[in-house]
Formats: C-alpha cells, sequence, structure tokens
C-alpha cells in the first residue's frame, strides 16, 4: 500500500480543460491606425494616386478607331463581343490574349514575391489601396488614432453621430464611385454616365454599381484587415513563394532587444541596453493590428509603415534607421548569430556594435545581387517568355481570316449534265473597322467553278466581295466540277481569300466529296 | 422530461430532454441566422400576396402583381414577333423575285422556309432535301415543274396531283404494259436509256426498234429527242438524274405501270407568306433557275 503523497503526480494541464478553453467565435477587436509618416508612406500614396488614377480614368480615355469602331481606349463590348484596348482588339477566339496576360500576372506576382516578399499585398492590393483611403476619410472626419479610440469608447451623443455618419456617407460616395467606375469598362463611358444619372441605363448596370457599392462599403470599411486574414489565400500561397532570399519586414531584434524603455537606467545598472525603446509606435501604425516584433507572421501585409514608424524614432535617438526594415532571412539570421555568438547567449547588443557605437561592419545588410538567384530568374524568364510570346502573336496575327463549313447533308449532288456539286458555308473575318473588297479564289480542284447564293457571280474561279468593317460575312458558295474531272470520292482544294490590295490573305483547306464512280 | 438545468461547464441552460443521461445544451440560435429566418418569413407572406400561391379547386389565386409565367411566355413570343413584323410584312406585300433581290429579306425568307421545310417537308424530300427514289432531289438543277421562283412557288402553293386543289400540277403517263408488247417495252427502255449512256449491253439493233417505239409513244411528251416538257411535267429523260432508277429494267418497269407520286398543296395549309419562304429556301438550295 502507498500512502496519497508517495503516488507519483505530473505536471501536466488538460490542452481543452473548461477553464482555458477559447470560444469558438471571437469577436473583432477594433484597430485604430495611427497615421504614418515616411518614406514608404509617401510611396504608398504615390502608388495609391496611380492605382486610383488608372482605374478611374482609364475608361474615359479616347482613342480614334474611325468612323466603324467605339473611340472608347478600354472597352470590353460585351453586347458586341469585341474588347478594345487602345490600338489593340480582340475578338473573342483571340481570348487567348487575355488568358496569357493572366498567366503573366501570375508569374509577376511569383517573382515579386520571391524578391520583395508580399509587396503586392502592402501596396497595390485594391483592399489595401481602398482600405488605405477609407482610413484616409476615417482620420480627416474624426481624427487619428487617439481621438478615434476616445470617440469610440465615448457615450453616444449628437457629436459621435454626426461624426459616424458624415464618416458613413463619405465612404458611400467612395463606394459608389467604385462600383460606378466599374461599369464605364463595359459601355461607352459618357453616354452611360448621362444614362446612369437620368434613370435610363440597363438594370444591370445599376445592380452592378449596387453590388461593387456594397463590397467596397463593406471589405474597406468594416471588415478590412479580416478580408486579408481570413478570406484572401494569398497570404496562405506566398508562403510557398518566400525563401531565405526574400525580402520582408523584419524587427531587428538581434540590435533591438533586450527592449526597454528606461534605457539609461538599464544602462548605469549594468545590463544590456538594445536600440528598441518600446515606444509601440509600429504596433499603433500598423492596419493589420499585429505587433511585427513577434516576427513574420501570416497577418503582415508589409506595408511597411512601422519601418516609417521605427524610422521617425531612431532618428529621435540617434541610433541607425532600420530597427524594423526590409531584410532576408539569410542576413537575419546571419546577423543574430552574431548577435548571440553562434546561439551560446542571449542577445547581446554589443555584439553587433563597434568600440564607438556604431553597427559593425560585420552586420549583413541587403544586396541588390541577391535579387539574382535560380528561382527569381527562372520566374522572370517564365514571365518573359509568354510575354513574349504574345507579343509575336499579337504582331502576326490575322485581321482577314476565312472559315468554311462543308454542308453534310447532303454531301454532294449530282447535276442533271452528271456534275458534281459541293454546297459551302464561307465564313469571312474582316477583323478591321473598316470595310474592306476581298478576293475569294479556288485553288486546286481542276475545272471546278463557284457560285455563290444571292450574288451575279455564276462558273467563276475567283471572286470579289465587299465586308462589312469588323464584321463577320456569311457566303453560301456552290463549288461544281465537271464528271469527267473528279479524281475521286474525296479531293482536297484550297479557298484563299485576299485583301483587295494583297496586303492580307488567309486559306482554309477544304475537301470535295464525291461519289465512288466507275470512270 | 422537463427538467431544465444550468449545464455547469458552459454555464448553458438545458433543453430538459434527457436521453440515457445525456443532456442537451440549450444555446440561442446566432443572430445572423435568427436575422436569415425571420428575413424568409417576410419573403414567404409577401410572396404569397405577391404571386399566384394557393391552389383552389379550378385555379388558384392570382396575387396583386399578375405574374404568371404563361404572361412572361407570351410576351417574350410578342416580341419576337414584333422582332420579325416588318420582315413579315415586307415578304407577304412583294413578289418572291423582288425578295431575292433584297439580300436581308432573302436571309430572313431562306432561314424562315428553312424551318417551314423542317416541318412540312421532310417526311418525303429528306432533311437535306435531298429526296430519294420517287421523291425529288431539291438540291439539283433538274425541275420537272420549272426551276423558276414562280414555278416553284406555283408547285408548292398548288401541290402536283392534288385532287383537292382545282389549280394542281397534274401530269400522267399512260400505263403501257396494256399498250405495247413486252419486246417493245424493254427496247424502248433500251433506247432511253442508251440517251444517257446507261444502255449497258443492249444490242444495236434493239436500241433502234426503241427509237421507233419512242418515236411513236414517247416523244409526244418527252419531246422528239426526250429531253422533256415541263409544260407537262415530262422529264427530261437525257440527263443524269433519275426519279425511279436509270437501269433499262427501272425504267422499264416506269414504261410498263408508271408510278405517279403526290404532292399536297401548302398553299391553303400555310399561307400566302410561308409558301413565299420556302419557295426562297427551296430556290436558295443550289438548282434555283
Amino acid at each position: 500500500m502507498f500512502e496519497a503523497s508517495e503516488i507519483e503526480t505530473f505536471d501536466a494541464t488538460a490542452v481543452n480543460s473548461a477553464r482555458v478553453r477559447q470560444p469558438l467565435y471571437a469577436a473583432r477587436k477594433k484597430i485604430f491606425p495611427k497615421r504614418a509618416e515616411g518614406r514608404f508612406r509617401r510611396f504608398k500614396w504615390i502608388v495609391m494616386l496611380i492605382t486610383l488614377g488608372i482605374y478611374y480614368v482609364t475608361p474615359w480615355l479616347r482613342w480614334n478607331r474611325g468612323p466603324y469602331a467605339p473611340d472608347q481606349g478600354v472597352l470590353i463590348d460585351l453586347a458586341n463581343r469585341r474588347f478594345y484596348f487602345f490600338p489593340i482588339e480582340i475578338w473573342p477566339q483571340e481570348f487567348y490574349f487575355v488568358a496569357g496576360l493572366l498567366i503573366m500576372a501570375g508569374f509577376g506576382l511569383f517573382l515579386l514575391t520571391s524578391t520583395v516578399g508580399r509587396a503586392w499585398c502592402g501596396y497595390t492590393c485594391p483592399q489595401t489601396v481602398w482600405v488605405d483611403l477609407f482610413l484616409v476619410v476615417e482620420r480627416a472626419v474624426e481624427g487619428d488614432r487617439n481621438a478615434r479610440i476616445k470617440l469610440d469608447g465615448a457615450p453616444w451623443s449628437t457629436n459621435k453621430l454626426l461624426k459616424r455618419i458624415a464618416k458613413h456617407l463619405i465612404w458611400l460616395v467612395i463606394a459608389v464611385a467604385t462600383g460606378g467606375a466599374w461599369i464605364f469598362y463595359f459601355a461607352d463611358a459618357p453616354t452611360l454616365l448621362r444614362n446612369l444619372v437620368t434613370g435610363h441605363a440597363a438594370p444591370v448596370a445599376y445592380i452592378t454599381v449596387a453590388i461593387l457599392t456594397g463590397t467596397t462599403y463593406v471589405f474597406g470599411g468594416l471588415m478590412r484587415e479580416q478580408v486579408c486574414t481570413y478570406m484572401c489565400p494569398w497570404p496562405r500561397i506566398q508562403a510557398a513563394m518566400l525563401d531565405e532570399n526574400s525580402l520582408t519586414v523584419t524587427y531587428n531584434d538581434w540590435r533591438g532587444e533586450p527592449r526597454t524603455r528606461h534605457a539609461k537606467k538599464a544602462a548605469a545598472a549594468g545590463q544590456a541596453v538594445g536600440d528598441c525603446v518600446d515606444c509601440n509606435a509600429c504596433v499603433a501604425v500598423c492596419p493589420m493590428g499585429i505587433d511585427i516584433r513577434d516576427g513574420q507572421q501570416l497577418e503582415c501585409i508589409t506595408c511597411a509603415l512601422c519601418i516609417d514608424a521605427c524610422d521617425s524614432v531612431m532618428d529621435k535617438i540617434g541610433k541607425e534607421r532600420g530597427l524594423i526594415a526590409y531584410a532576408t532571412l539569410a542576413e537575419y539570421q546571419s546577423n543574430m548569430a552574431l548577435a548571440t555568438m553562434g546561439g551560446a547567449s542571449a542577445i547581446d547588443p554589443h555584439q553587433v556594435r563597434d568600440a564607438d557605437g556604431k553597427l559593425s561592419g560585420k552586420v549583413e545588410t541587403f544586396h541588390v545581387r541577391k535579387l539574382l538567384r535560380p528561382r527569381t530568374l527562372i520566374y522572370f524568364a517564365a514571365w518573359s517568355l509568354v510575354g513574349l510570346g504574345l507579343l509575336y502573336a499579337l504582331l502576326t496575327r490575322d485581321r482577314l481570316q476565312v472559315n468554311v463549313l462543308a454542308d453534310r447533308n447532303p454531301q454532294f449532288v449530282v447535276l442533271s449534265d452528271g456534275s458534281i456539286r459541293n454546297g459551302y458555308t464561307v465564313k469571312l473575318l474582316n477583323m478591321i473597322p473598316e470595310p474592306r473588297t476581298i478576293i475569294v479564289t479556288l485553288r486546286g480542284l481542276p475545272g471546278a467553278e463557284m457560285s455563290v447564293v444571292g450574288m451575279d457571280h455564276s462558273a467563276v474561279r475567283s471572286f470579289a466581295v465587299e465586308a462589312e468593317p469588323d464584321r463577320l460575312k456569311t457566303l453560301k458558295v456552290f463549288v461544281r466540277q465537271p464528271r469527267e474531272l473528279v479524281a475521286g470520292p474525296t479531293q482536297h482544294f484550297t479557298f484563299e481569300v485576299k485583301d483587295e490590295s494583297g496586303a492580307e490573305s488567309d486559306r482554309y483547306e477544304a475537301t470535295f466529296d464525291a461519289l465512288e464512280m466507275s470512270k | 422530461m422537463s427538467d431544465k438545468q444550468i449545464d455547469e461547464f458552459s454555464g448553458v441552460s438545458t433543453t430538459g430532454h434527457d436521453w440515457d443521461g445525456i443532456k442537451e445544451l440549450d444555446n440561442p440560435m446566432p443572430r445572423w441566422w435568427l436575422i436569415v429566418y425571420y428575413a424568409t418569413i417576410i419573403w414567404a407572406a409577401a410572396y404569397v400576396i405577391a404571386y399566384p400561391a394557393w391552389p383552389l379547386v379550378r385555379t388558384a389565386t392570382t396575387g396583386l402583381l399578375g405574374y404568371s409565367s404563361r404572361g412572361d411566355v407570351k410576351a417574350e413570343l410578342d416580341a419576337a414577333k414584333a422582332a420579325k413584323a416588318d420582315y413579315i410584312k415586307a415578304i407577304g406585300s412583294k413578289s418572291v423575285k423582288e425578295i431575292l433581290a433584297d439580300e436581308k429579306l432573302r436571309v430572313f425568307a431562306a432561314a424562315a422556309g428553312a424551318a417551314a421545310f423542317k416541318v412540312n417537308c421532310v417526311q418525303c424530300h429528306g432533311s437535306g432535301a435531298q429526296g430519294s427514289p420517287g421523291y425529288p432531289n431539291l438540291n439539283d438543277d433538274d425541275w420537272l415543274w420549272g426551276g423558276k421562283p414562280e414555278d416553284i412557288q406555283q408547285t408548292i402553293a398548288h401541290g402536283i396531283r392534288y385532287a383537292e386543289d382545282p389549280n394542281t400540277r397534274v401530269s400522267e403517263m399512260p400505263a403501257f404494259g396494256e399498250m405495247l408488247k413486252p419486246k417493245e417495252i424493254t427496247q424502248v427502255a433500251s433506247f432511253v436509256a442508251s440517251l444517257s449512256n446507261k444502255a449497258g449491253d443492249a444490242s444495236a439493233a434493239d436500241i433502234a426498234a426503241g427509237k421507233e417505239v419512242f418515236a411513236q409513244n414517247c416523244a409526244s411528251c418527252h419531246g422528239d429527242n426526250g429531253k422533256g416538257n415541263r409544260e407537262v411535267g415530262a422529264p427530261n429523260l437525257t440527263d443524269a438524274i433519275w426519279f425511279y432508277g436509270s437501269t433499262p429494267a427501272a425504267i422499264a418497269a416506269q414504261v410498263r405501270a408508271p408510278k405517279h407520286g403526290v404532292m399536297p398543296a401548302w398553299g391553303v395549309r400555310l399561307g400566302d407568306t410561308t409558301v413565299k419562304e420556302l419557295t426562297v429556301y427551296v430556290h436558295s438550295l443550289g438548282g434555283g433557275e
């Protein structure tokens, strides 16, 4: 028999014990990002101006294509199934250009991510840009971080109500403008705007504007960082694209730790003191509500605002910038090893500084050469290859095409003089916005002659036809060959089409069917 | 049963149901779920008032909006009819020749004719209008009654040997089996086959004798040289196209006891406009004159 005290006890806590269990649903904790100042913030303002400018202005740019095509620079004409991009016009069967551009966008994103991390997320993603814009409004109406926290905590008052209404109204106006701009890509912008305002636009236009207004308002104003953290798949995919040489926003704890707010006191007491003064400026400006000093994390969109915030603090206390900086994992690890003497000790700031207090020459910094790695070169090669392929296809593509469908029922007809006739539906594609005279010629098939339904041509080897600008011309063509010249049940011949000027041509290999005949 | 208590772990009341000691928590519904639930109730009530909903003995409630799916179909059909109205009117007022001269009208009429053909004509003439023995191929350039637009229109409108239409096209080849000797029938068949080089092994003497028989009995309708006569629907016997077969035996059978096909008159059944559309379609198949 054992005494209870003799029974071995375990130092164990139930992971799912009722005392520590977390609820499945956690309410969003509000984030009040402080306004940041600095070079990255400036860069982001510029990017925002450019991207929003492109988005809002593009549909209003005009491009003269002559009298037979719309004069809108960028137009997705769904009704007529044409896509216009300045001098380029794309028909539905040329959609591979769009597919190619999407592939390029994919490779471009891989390339960007493997070199400068989540730059797409931090600077150009529409979610980031619009949240930034919404935050500008929020700051203008409610004030900066502290004022907003105070207002949020305050009981409802006329002032609070007015500010909230003003903020949401401005957000809604931006949202309507965003949704509104989208539809201008699909119709003549000035006409559509007039119709939209006077209530004459198609219902689908209003529905689209309403949906995009809703998504812009909800994603940009209400959900914000939750879209990136919970809805977007890109943060998950990116882990596979980053490697130890990719630049990410990094807290360099090898020079920041141990952090303290009382550096002088600690130094006087003989303790090691890092550069971080624990001012939390980096946390205050973060739109994602994270602390970059916890290390690289899923939520971080690398907007680099914490770099700006920290740099200004470092300037104030007379330390080098870059406590929070774009750094690669490789240089971070090397510097960390320096600071900890290969992991033998805790972080010792003295290890990375020379006697005069400057950062040691042994500290590794980023070099542009690191951009050239097999991974990035392969991405760049793939990206360029697709791009060059598209360019080649674009420069050599046909603007005059012919497609031929042979009649199948009946395959051929015996005429009274014994000659054999086949019917063909000939489709001429005049893919330029100008009328053209196209010459259709029969090549091969000895003795055969064409006649065209609805046209005066009969028994000819070649005829001219007027093609409307930017349209498909369908002709019913009968080809007739004298019986004694029929060389077999299946003969091959060619329909050749040519621009009157001879500049462009296309051909179609067709077959001529006849009965198996004893001669 | 109703033994409600507070669950000691979650602090939530139980429903009071107890299955072998397992109790069910009475958690409230999520708010978003309730909102959606109430919204569907409101939607359902509004729907019942606005749209047809309650089945009655013979009919159903119509709803305030007066909606019906038949109404939708009618509106769509009316819109389709209205869109075609101008073309239909133009086809009704113009002659087939005028229609053929107007490209847009011709294409429209040919498409409409093709649709009417699929419903009314393919049973005999085939889906590609290629015909079969006894039913003419409409793609070729051989016409019993003429291949001009007005000829085709007349044939479609009034039919062939169609007793109920006084203006129908009529022709009847006598049954020569009772008038000619079997030998003469074989000879004349060989002669007719020889007109298109299909006489086979018939002797020159037989063909010469057949020519004699032809001149006496057949030439009045088929012409001295066998080229036929469209006035009376007598086929051209010199071409490559044969209605009931081109072998001497098939020709002999037709001489002995001719088959006569009947085509109904479509003018009354389909109306003038549809007949014109069919005419344009048939004319555009490649053999139109």
